[in-house]
């Protein structure tokens, strides 16, 4: 597999993350060097196992559906960098 | 009182030889006059601490103390403690002032230990030399050209330094146990599920898991007693009996098998390491145990199915660091998706980056099943591993690094070399077992040497007796730089 610097912008704004050309360029070579270190997964067949996505094999837990968290948005919204009239403040949106 | 064990400081505020107050301002004095040189904590707040140290004098003069009441506990900045900065060694987070405590954190306040500061790490516990940290690297109390090893590198550096008895930790691929053994301490790797990551900052939610870091086997058993238990709020928390971790340390190792794996015995290991693992292993067949040779065979997949799974889950965790509800925001930006931009280029620092960018891409359409899926097969290959070695012997014994301590600076632009450090360690957290590291030796440039124990799902109790064991006739753990 080989990446280009146009990936690595494509990757960057997918994750939003602002990147400038010189970052690009130097991630992309130590990105490379990354994947041709995963590359090595491509050597063991297994096509016959299995994806294993957790440490432990047990079933999801579920809940009764009751309000179990109390009202605390003052205490929430006092580290937020804006708010106004208890909501949190953005760059306008809708025109 | 800076070398006591735990169960020395118990006894001795039991006995009212000092107060918790008094223990506390010892350490906060100690952390004063020797944490410019190591870095090893980014928060300090005395007044927090002597609160602590106060109300857990009022316990212990009313009967109601436990092992760990009126003891000074460092936590890993990557624990929410309510009212303390948490900052999970990032810009990011350099305003966030935790509105709530992690389970952890209130397992030791119920308990009536003391917060005695919140340690340094690697950003988003992103690194193995905790050179990442937006707070500046930490350094290794044995050599200060030395990193401490990462992510948990503060906590390792401030035990090793005797800046306070004990200190909590997280590991994702190695990051309690990779410090500990370049500090010269021990730290244990629970099962996964075993410890609350209910406040705990996510990285990689499979595989992260909260530990402590102390200088004895013994001392981790206590802790261990009070970290682990059942967390509604944790939705990958496990229902299971209290378990207590010192009941089996006195236990005899005679008839124990160590099984050696020979994928880890091969070329990679330094020959001072080498040296200091045959040296533990004579000790151990002297109590009795016997070694016989196993085999990992998927060893050398660990690390880039490590380094597709880690990432991949963190850049999912990651996106909540987005500048609107709490953390840092970029000062100047034209609208939201630029806010986003710019916030997120600014608060995150190099390596999160990188692995926020690998996680995108391996979980971008057309990469998914190449990558993701790919990784999480070969986690079960990698799993099946040791239960297939664990017919075969009780419990697994190894180099828990390559080499001692690397130097500052040294592997910092290489990402790829710092990724290898954790070639021993990432396959626990892949398989969510349980597993540590001890002191064993010092090698080149008389840096410290850790033994890897590594045991089947909730051998923890086992594995403490194995270490403890060794350390009741060994004195590694007693060493100290300071």
């Amino acid at each position: 597999m080989t990446l280009s610097a146009s990936d690595v912008k494509r990757i960057a704004d997918l994750a939003y993350i602002e990147i400038n050309d010189n970052e690009a360029k130097e991630a992309l070579g130590q990105l490379s060097g990354i994947f041709g270190l995963i590359e090595t997964m491509q050597t063991v067949d297994t096509s016959t196992v299995e994806p294993m996505s957790h440490a432990q094999s047990v079933l999801q837990r579920l809940r009764d559906d009751e309000v179990t968290e109390t009202d605390q948005h003052e205490l929430y919204q006092s580290i937020a960098p804006q708010v106004e009239a208890d909501l949190y403040l953005v760059p306008q949106v809708i025109e | 009182m800076f070398n006591a064990s735990l169960k020395q400081l118990s006894t001795q505020l039991a006995e009212k030889k000092f107060s918790s107050a008094e223990l506390t301002t010892q350490f906060l004095q100690r952390i004063k006059q020797l944490n410019p040189e190591y870095n090893a904590f980014i928060t300090v707040n005395e007044e927090i601490s002597l609160a602590q140290a106060k109300a857990a004098d009022k316990m212990i003069a009313t009967g109601q103390a436990g092992p760990l009441t009126g003891i000074p506990i460092a936590q890993k900045d990557i624990f929410c403690a309510k009212g303390w900065l948490t900052t999970c060694g990032s810009r990011m987070l350099s305003n966030f002032v935790s509105p709530y405590d992690a389970g952890v954190i209130e397992r030791f306040n119920q308990v009536g230990a003391i917060n005695i500061g919140k340690t340094n790490m690697d950003e988003f516990a992103m690194g193995s030399s905790n050179e990442t940290s937006y707070y500046g690297m930490v350094k290794n109390p044995w050599d200060i050209a030395a990193v401490p090893g990462g992510s948990s590198g503060g906590a390792a550096c401030a035990v090793a330094a005797r800046l306070a008895p004990a200190a909590t930790g997280t590991d994702t691929g190695g990051s309690i146990r990779q410090p500990a053994a370049l500090c010269g301490i021990s730290g244990i790797k629970p099962t996964y599920g075993l410890v609350s990551r209910y406040g705990m900052i996510a990285f990689a939610s499979s595989l992260d898991q909260g530990g402590p870091m102390a200088k004895s086997a013994e001392d981790l058993a206590l802790l261990l007693n009070v970290m682990t238990g059942f967390d509604p709020r944790d939705s990958t928390s496990l229902q299971r009996d209290a378990e207590d971790y010192t009941q089996d340390l006195q236990k005899p190792l005679a008839g124990l098998r160590i099984g050696l794996p020979k994928e880890y015995f091969a070329e990679g290991m330094s020959r001072d390491v080498a040296n200091a693992i045959e040296k533990a292993l004579i000790e151990y067949r002297k109590l009795g145990a016997q070694t016989v040779e196993v085999s990992l065979p998927n060893t050398s997949l660990s690390i880039p199915v490590y380094y597709v799974l880690a990432p991949a889950e963190a850049s999912s965790n990651l996106s909540r660091f987005d500048g609107v509800r709490y953390g840092y925001r970029a000062s100047s930006y034209s609208d939201l998706a630029d806010m986003y931009r710019k916030t997120r280029a600014q608060g995150f620092g190099a390596e999160v980056k990188r692995r926020i960018l690998i996680g995108t891409y391996v979980l971008s359409h057309g990469y998914y099943d190449a990558y993701y899926i790919k990784a999480q097969k070969l986690r079960r290959l990698i799993a099946q591993d040791f239960t297939e070695a664990y017919k075969q012997c009780d419990i697994i014994m190894g180099p828990t690094t390559p080499t001692v301590a690397f130097n500052l600076g040294e592997k910092s632009n290489d990402p790829i070399q710092m990724y290898l450090s954790d070639i021993y360690t990432s396959a626990a957290n892949l398989a969510g077992m349980p597993a540590m590291s001890i002191p064993i030796g010092f090698g080149d440039k008389n840096r410290p040497i850790g033994l890897h124990i590594m045991g089947n799902y909730f051998k923890e109790a086992q594995m403490l007796n194995i270490a403890h064991q060794y350390q009741l006739v060994t004195d590694w753990h007693l060493k100290s730089p300071v």
